[in-house]
């Protein structure tokens, strides 16, 4: 079964045009997710001035729809305050990208860890609470493997 | 889509315009039953015996010896379990490798859980099975012995004359899954000691949903498919004449230009292979360097996932495949590329390419050029490649 006859147009203009490639010296927080054996590592940039997120940055490791929900994600959080892009949850990548197939599901979760991993970078560093915000699960474990 | 460069030969060929041609009549005219007692039906008999006696001709087998199934895994799966049923007597002990299509180790899994017992051999490093272990793992309840002729993965060609004089000095049945090497590679039965065969229509420019399992007349094995009379009552089902006559014509095509493929598409290959080995850096070449198909490249790009690969190589109007077609919405890497030592980082970025005559030199230079551009693309994403940057700094 072709993969590609399954991913939405949005998915695949976020996979061949991804947005905010690359990395951001000085990061407010930095988070990296997923584990090389399964095949998709994310690691997202934030710059945060004054508790909003100005600019975000990734790079991934992965399939189309890695790639494809990383640049969304990027692009849902750019601008809003560290509270409001709790709200960018997996579910919300999603349905930006208009939906993804069944076995590309967990894409949008590490895209939602790799948020929340970059967030949890920044409050250790800067000691802000942000709500609702638990440690992420880094399970970048198997990176040697 | 302007241009179609077409590189997943292992995963099915065009059929051939004399195929078609010569199977087109039995789908019309000559549609008679071959069972059928007329003369109309003997036509159709006819084609189907003249098939067979193509097929044993390059084989080296005798036409009783040839059975027209299905397709590819039927064949694998009636061997493995008929075998196992008609043998069970003298042991319930079967040894294949790590490396099989999964039309085998799934076969063999479900044996397993019927009480058999199975041993998957090692394979080195280029993917070629271990002898030494091959001896040491047969036993007086060993009843068979498969292993594939050639990799459909990485394309390594299998020591199958070795493997079958071993089996044979042991008393031990010998069954190659040779999908991929049949009409591609010179194979004579007797002289590689094969007991039993599989092989596919649609891999050598014939048609799909036909195939054959060779069957040496001293192995006693069950029918696989119960019903009519057909294929000496050991095959049930009406002849699919069509199929049959395109898988024969097929083979007789594939015998008769056999020498003069190989050495283009040999050309082709190891022009591909250098080309990507010597423009693009972090790239490996899997399986063997010189014991393979002529058809098959497989390379693995460090820090890069295969599927992003593949995608972007259609946008580039190139087909290409990551591991086998078959596991394509698995998440693990290939099972070949694991068992030949890569790790799961390196094995997720695989790619497979496999040409036929048909490519050009400049289709060659084509896709090296837009492999080297889109491994470079995906690698300045990678966080896997920015860490290595770093390190190596």
């Amino acid at each position: 079964m072709s993969q590609v006859a399954e991913y939405s147009e949005k998915v695949m203009d976020h996979f061949a045009n991804p947005r905010n490639v690359g990395e951001i010296e000085n990061a407010s927080g930095v988070g990296t997710v997923g584990n090389a054996k399964c095949g998709d590592i994310m690691r997202m940039y934030l710059d945060i001035q004054d508790n909003v997120i100005r600019d975000a940055k990734f790079k991934t490791f992965g399939c189309g729809a890695a790639i494809a929900t990383s640049s969304m994600a990027t692009e849902l959080v750019k601008g809003k305050t560290v509270e409001e892009a709790m709200t960018v949850t997996n579910k919300a990548v999603m349905e930006a990208l208009d939906g993804l197939p069944p076995v590309k599901i967990h894409c949008s979760l590490l895209a939602e860890e790799a948020i929340h991993a970059a967030l949890w970078n920044y409050a250790e560093k800067t000691g802000v609470k942000i709500p609702g915000l638990e440690k992420p699960v880094t399970d970048i474990g198997e990176k040697e493997a | 889509m302007e241009q179609l460069i077409y590189m997943d030969n292992a995963a099915t060929t065009p059929v051939k315009p004399e195929v078609f041609e010569a199977m087109r009549p039995y789908f019309t005219e000559v549609f008679g039953n071959a069972s059928g007692i007329y003369r109309f039906a003997g036509k159709a008999a006819k084609a189907v015996s003249d098939a067979r006696d193509i097929v044993a001709d390059f084989l080296g087998a005798k036409s009783k010896e040839i059975y027209f199934t299905g397709g590819g895994s039927e064949s694998d799966n009636w061997a493995l379990k008929a075998v196992a049923e008609a043998y069970e007597k003298k042991g319930k002990h079967i040894i294949t490798s790590k490396i099989e299509h999964h039309a085998i180790l799934h076969t063999c899994e479900y044996l397993e859980k019927k009480g058999y017992e199975v041993t998957y051999l090692d394979v080195d490093e280029y993917g070629v099975v271990d002898l030494e272990q091959l001896k040491r793992s047969i036993r007086p309840d060993t009843i068979l012995i498969s292993i594939m002729f050639a990799n459909n993965e990485i394309g390594t060609i299998e020591p199958i004359r070795e493997i079958g004089e071993i089996a044979h000095e042991r008393g031990v049945l010998f069954h190659t899954d040779a999908v991929q090497a049949y009409g591609h590679e010179e194979i004579n039965v007797d002289e590689l000691h094969i007991d039993l065969l599989s092989a596919s229509g649609h891999k050598i420019n014939g048609p799909k949903g036909v195939g054959i399992l060779y069957i040496r007349e001293s192995v006693k094995i069950g029918s696989f498919i119960h019903g009519g009379a057909q294929e000496r009552g050991r095959r049930a089902g009406t002849y699919n004449t069509p199929g049959i006559v395109g898988f024969g014509e097929a083979t007789r095509l594939a015998k008769e230009h056999l020498a003069e493929r190989k050495a283009k598409e040999t050309a082709l290959r190891d022009k591909l292979i250098q080309g990507v080995l010597e423009q693009i850096p972090y790239a490996r070449l899997n399986g063997h360097p010189t014991k393979r198909l002529s058809n098959n490249a497989n390379f693995c790009f460090r820090f890069i996932e295969g599927e992003s690969l593949l995608i972007l190589l259609d946008q580039n109007g190139i087909c290409g495949s990551s591991g086998s077609a078959c596991t394509s919405g698995a998440l693990d890497p290939s099972h070949v590329l694991l068992a030949i030592g890569l790790p799961h980082e390196i094995a997720h970025g695989s790619l497979r390419l496999t040409i036929s005559e048909e490519n050009t030199e400049e289709e060659i230079d084509y896709v090296v050029g837009k492999l080297k551009e889109i491994v470079g693309r995906l690698r300045s994403l990678s966080p896997l490649y920015e860490d290595f940057v770093k390190e190596s700094k």
